[in-house]
């Protein structure tokens, strides 16, 4: 058969998440990735933007441009779409607290191309609940997060009919460890509070909500296990269908289609022998293509370099043609869907079904969802499946190729050559983005802005919609910083439970365990007192696993554990150290900023009298980072290879031992 | 005790008393340290700050109550208050350890988060270590360091009604916090198994009806005058979260340790306190056998009440009495 007699169905929406130095620069990137074939854009924004700071705020240091692009001000945002007409792209933003901001943004934007705002097309992420549990850039405390969430969910309904305003997000909790169950269960229990608060807030009338239900969209992950991921996205749709009709009285079946986006698995790709981390992209991407009844609206690929560092634009070029291939020359799209009728897959998907209702019924026993942010049952969940997830690994239940199993290996041509394989954000991006920000600031009319800032803040104590005075200020001139500097004042910050309160798994422990255990209770009694470890989270990092991973390990050992969870100052966590009289000091660090944080770290410390205490770090740190590191000072560097944390825990016991004048190898 | 060492033990107390936030970190290490010579150091280190203090300055506060009924986030909310009014604040948080690994998640520092530069709050955790049912053994040594550089000394522990070793033991003035919907507290106070703190609690005003349903139960189950005398228990209503009600219990406990004050009861009781703690340690060390050769747990704490207090001085002397004494059951 002729291909050109086949009727192909229309491939999903291909994206690659990207943004990183500058308004600029990020513009060129998008640019090109466009003139290659992507069909739409995804915006990757640097940390302070999503946390509500400038990029000369003293938190922002060492993270300006560095995992995104930093967004100050409208200036910033034009620069990002220059000559990209909005009015014709699909946009997706990864923005959650600071969303109405950044919407705010790319509207007064599109109002300068002389678009209308009522065309645009796009997604915010705008998911905040998953920020408390996973992804970590909340900034204000669960009540008034929903409240604007929901502010820009009834703004949008109502002005920019073909925005999606929220992507409920289940792709950060597999990546927090959780199981396909605990994805289903989570991810829809968050959709039901979202959608309850905008159905309480009487913002919307009645007869239209519906057309609210039919604007939820979903931000799902597909892991390895692809089989049971379809089946996963299968018990998606059809339990979306069954909430959106009894729940909501949804009658039309358009509006109660489960519509979603997808990044495959990333915690699954690997350090050690990256190269496989190509298969696994290609089968988890199946995942979410192969039912074509749950098939991706939107698909994203991480790179085969995922936990190295940051893609270059050839690494996410090869991912982007994965996608290509996938579409383009397989007959994937020729079919109906190949897997209806099996019972096979009928009944996993009923199972799936039955184990996310029963967990849907715990959270409701809690509360319900946002009362689980505060109360800290689903984060405990979530931490008690990773640790499940890493226990196996260790003991080589799960086996990674490469990781846990057929380690040995050729070298690897792709990680020999002169960047070692990742991109380095240039030094100059982030004086020159607080240049260009402090001489943007000094032309603006400051009486506009304060004036913007003041109806920002009745709107925001008195409880009108956020939107209008949001877009009223990015017209103004206002800063990323000053509008949340604004919320903040009104609504208070938060710091979510860590959810490392969990019991211990392996009540008799491996035997590398015990000998671990063993040697922690030694030093401790030669050193007179139990061993005391604090874990770090210094900067706007929000990847907690680790740290949380290696607390329950270290409780686990014996340590006695401090950690107090992600976004501390250097200076908080210095002090810290001091008043718990800790024997060790880890930081955990994936954001890229571990130069800047340990140095910084290594003056608060000093300053308060602790240089004695010896500095460790773990996360993605390049090899010749690593190698400054220890020049500074800090006696061990882990990264994602270093799999079996009862090694990890022995190194701290031999570290801490040569700095108390113990034999180390005792 | 040599010249040096009780030179350098003056100059500890001294900094220690003076708000040096590395020396006060410094002597609680000390303190937590068995081995000997830090044991001399540290006998060196009380021997003045108990002769300094005579035990009278500052307020030891116990917060006690059910793990989750907010006690991390009021404490919290009380520093706040406190130092508002200008008082200076140390917390010492308890935590349970693992009976598998001796281990411990220390995490009530993440409720407290107080700012990086106010030299006002000190707050260090402990794990109970398995000891002491559930009041770790260094509490107690490790106020007295305290409560020579901060105004107050807030200990929080967990406690669901163990009347044995009650934090209500070692402290100036007890506050229970209790859940709203949990009846858990009221039934502990019919039954006589939990000690009538001097301050009740509910926490979680915020909650609404039931809220107010286990505030109306608790004053109704408790008996109003505290066995201490003098002092009628109140029972209040708070809201961590939202800090209604926080002035008012600050300023009870104040109104409490001004009764207890103006009665000149704190010497008194702190003597109380550490006669307790001796008898606790021996005990755990030496069985109730043990205590019965020093002459039983009343003469014992009688004894120890009316000695010049120095701790581990005379932890150290009780315990030779008990190693060197012929043994009653000898061959
Ligand atoms: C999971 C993940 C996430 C999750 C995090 C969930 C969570 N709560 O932790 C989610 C989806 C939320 C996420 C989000 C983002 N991520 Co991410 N993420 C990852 C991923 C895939 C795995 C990290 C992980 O959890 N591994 C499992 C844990 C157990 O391993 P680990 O932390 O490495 O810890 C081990 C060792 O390193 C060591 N260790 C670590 N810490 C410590 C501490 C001590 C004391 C000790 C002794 C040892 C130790 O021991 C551990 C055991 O082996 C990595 C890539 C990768 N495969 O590594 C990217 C990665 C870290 N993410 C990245 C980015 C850019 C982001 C975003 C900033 C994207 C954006 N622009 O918005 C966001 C925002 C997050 C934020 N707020 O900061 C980049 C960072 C780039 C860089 N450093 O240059 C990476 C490398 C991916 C990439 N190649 O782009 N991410
Ligand atoms: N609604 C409400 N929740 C509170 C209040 N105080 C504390 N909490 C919550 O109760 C939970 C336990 O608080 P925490 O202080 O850790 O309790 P602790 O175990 O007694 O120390 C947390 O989720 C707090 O946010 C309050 O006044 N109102
Ligand atoms: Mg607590």
């Amino acid at each position: 058969m002729s291909q050109a007699t086949v009727k192909r169905d229309h491939p999903w929406l291909m994206r690659t998440y990207s943004g990183h130095s500058s308004a600029r620069a990020s513009n060129e990137l998008y640019r090109t990735n466009l003139s290659r074939g992507q069909t739409g854009l995804s915006v990757a924004f640097d940390l302070p933007t999503q946390t509500g700071y400038d990029s000369d705020h003293p938190l922002a240091r060492g993270e300006v441009g560095k995992v995104g692009v930093p967004i100050n001000h409208i200036g910033d945002m034009e620069a990002l779409f220059d000559q990209i007409p909005l009015g014709q792209m699909n946009t997706s933003m990864t923005i959650n607290a600071t969303a109405p901001w950044l919407l705010a943004l790319y509207i007064a934007v599109a109002e300068r191309q002389g678009v209308d705002p009522a065309a645009l097309q796009g997604t915010t992420q705008n998911d905040v609940l998953k920020e408390f549990l996973s992804r970590g850039t909340y900034i204000f405390p669960p009540q008034p997060s929903v409240r604007l969430t929901t502010d820009l969910i009834t703004y949008t309904v109502q002005h920019i009919p073909k925005w999606n305003p929220t992507n409920i997000c289940s792709y950060h909790l597999q990546e927090a460890g959780a199981t396909p169950t605990q994805e289903l269960a989570f991810a829809l229990s968050t959709a039901t509070a979202i959608l309850d608060a905008v159905r309480d807030s009487g913002q919307i009338p009645a007869e239209r909500f519906p057309a609210v239900v039919g604007r939820i969209s979903f931000f799902v992950n597909a892991g390895i296990r692809f089989v049971e991921e379809t089946c996963k996205l299968r018990a998606f749709g059809r339990m979306w269908d069954t909430l959106a009709r009894e729940r909501y009285g949804v009658s039309d079946p358009k509006q109660r289609l489960f519509r979603y986006g997808v990044q495959v698995n990333s915690l699954g790709l690997t350090e050690s022998q990256p190269e496989n981390n190509v298969q696994r992209i290609v089968l988890e991407m199946l995942a979410v293509t192969l039912s074509k009844n749950a098939r991706a609206r939107a698909i994203q690929l991480p790179a085969w370099n995922e936990a190295l560092g940051l893609p270059r634009p050839w690494d996410q070029q090869w991912a982007l043609r994965m996608q290509q291939v996938l579409a383009l020359e397989t007959d994937l799209l020729e079919y109906g869907d190949v897997l209806d009728g099996s019972p096979v897959i009928e009944a996993k998907v009923q199972e799936l079904i039955d184990g996310a209702l029963a967990e849907i019924a715990q959270v409701d026993a809690h509360g319900g969802m946002v009362a689980c942010i505060d109360n800290g049952y689903v984060k405990r969940e979530l931490v008690q499946s990773h640790t499940r997830r890493m226990r196996n690994i260790e003991s080589g239940e799960l086996q990674i190729v490469g990781v846990n199993c057929y380690q040995e290996s050729a070298e690897s041509p792709l990680t020999a050559g002169e960047e070692s394989g990742i991109m380095k954000v240039d030094e100059r991006a982030e004086r020159e983005q607080i240049a260009s920000l402090q001489a943007f600031r000094a032309q603006r009319d400051s009486t506009k802005v304060a004036q913007a800032l003041q109806q920002l803040r009745s709107a925001a104590a008195g409880g009108s919609n956020i939107m209008p005075p949001s877009i009223e200020c990015a017209r103004a001139g206002v800063t990323t910083g000053e509008w949340s500097a604004v919320l903040r004042e009104v609504f208070g910050e938060y710091r979510a439970p860590t959810g490392i309160d969990i019991a211990p798994l392996n009540l008799a422990g491996s035997d590398a365990l015990e000998q671990v255990r063993a040697r922690v209770r030694c030093t401790g009694e030669e050193l007179g007192r139990p061993l005391r470890l604090l874990i770090g989270k210094p900067g706007l990092d929000g990847h907690s696993n680790g740290a949380e991973q290696i607390a329950v390990k270290g409780r686990d050992a014996g340590f006695e554990i401090v950690y107090e969870g992600i976004r501390l100052t250097p200076a908080q966590i210095a002090r810290a150290a001091q008043e718990e009289g800790v024997h060790l000091i880890g930081l955990s660090v994936l954001s890229g900023s571990h130069l800047e944080l340990v140095e910084d770290i290594l003056s608060e410390m000093k300053t308060a009298g602790i240089a004695d205490i010896p500095l460790v770090i773990g996360g993605i740190i390049p090899a010749e980072d690593a190698r400054r590191l220890q020049a500074q000072g800090l006696k061990a560097v882990f990264t994602p290879k270093d799999i079996d944390m009862n090694v990890i825990m022995d190194t701290m016991v031999t570290i801490i031992r040569a700095a108390n004048g113990l034999d180390p190898a005792a | 005790m040599n010249l040096p060492e009780a030179n350098a033990a003056a100059e500890l107390a001294a900094a220690i008393a003076s708000g040096d936030r590395a020396a006060i970190a410094g002597a609680l290490n000390l303190l937590d340290d068995r081995r000997p010579d830090a044991r001399a150091k540290a006998t060196a280190l009380l021997a003045h700050l108990q002769r300094a203090q005579d035990h009278a300055t500052g307020q030891l506060i116990g917060i006690t109550g059910p793990p989750g009924a907010g006690k991390s986030t009021l404490s919290a909310a009380l520093i706040r208050v406190w130092r508002q009014r200008g008082l200076r604040v140390a917390v010492l948080a308890v935590d349970p350890s693992s009976p598998i690994s001796g281990g411990a998640l220390l995490g009530d520092r993440v409720r407290m988060q107080t700012s990086a530069d106010d030299d006002g709050v000190f707050v260090r955790s402990l794990s109970n270590r398995g000891q002491f049912g559930g009041l770790s053994a260094e509490v107690w040594p490790m106020s007295i360091v305290l409560l020579a550089g901060f105004d107050i000394v807030l200990i929080e522990t967990v406690g669901v009604g163990q009347r044995e070793v009650d934090i209500a033991r070692l402290c100036d003035t007890t506050c229970y916090v209790a859940q709203p919907g949990s009846g858990d507290s009221v039934q502990f106070l019919k039954a006589g198994i939990l000690e009538v703190p001097h301050i009740l609690v509910v926490n979680k005003d915020d909650m609404g009806a039931v809220a107010r349903r286990t505030l109306a139960e608790l004053g109704a189950a408790l008996t109003r005058t505290h066995p201490d005398g003098h002092w009628q228990v109140p029972v209040l209503a708070t809201s961590a979260a939202s800090g209604t009600g926080v002035e008012a219990l600050a300023d009870v406990m104040q109104q409490h340790y001004e009764l207890l004050r103006s009665q000149q009861q704190l010497a008194a009781r702190r003597r109380r306190y550490q006669s307790y703690w001796l008898h606790k340690r021996l005990q755990d060390e030496f069985g109730s056998f043990g205590i019965e050769r020093l002459g039983g747990e009343k003469a014992l704490l009688a004894e120890l009440e009316a000695q010049d207090m120095n701790l581990f001085e005379q932890y150290a002397a009780l315990r030779q009495r008990l190693c060197s004494a012929p043994s009653a059951t000898g061959k």
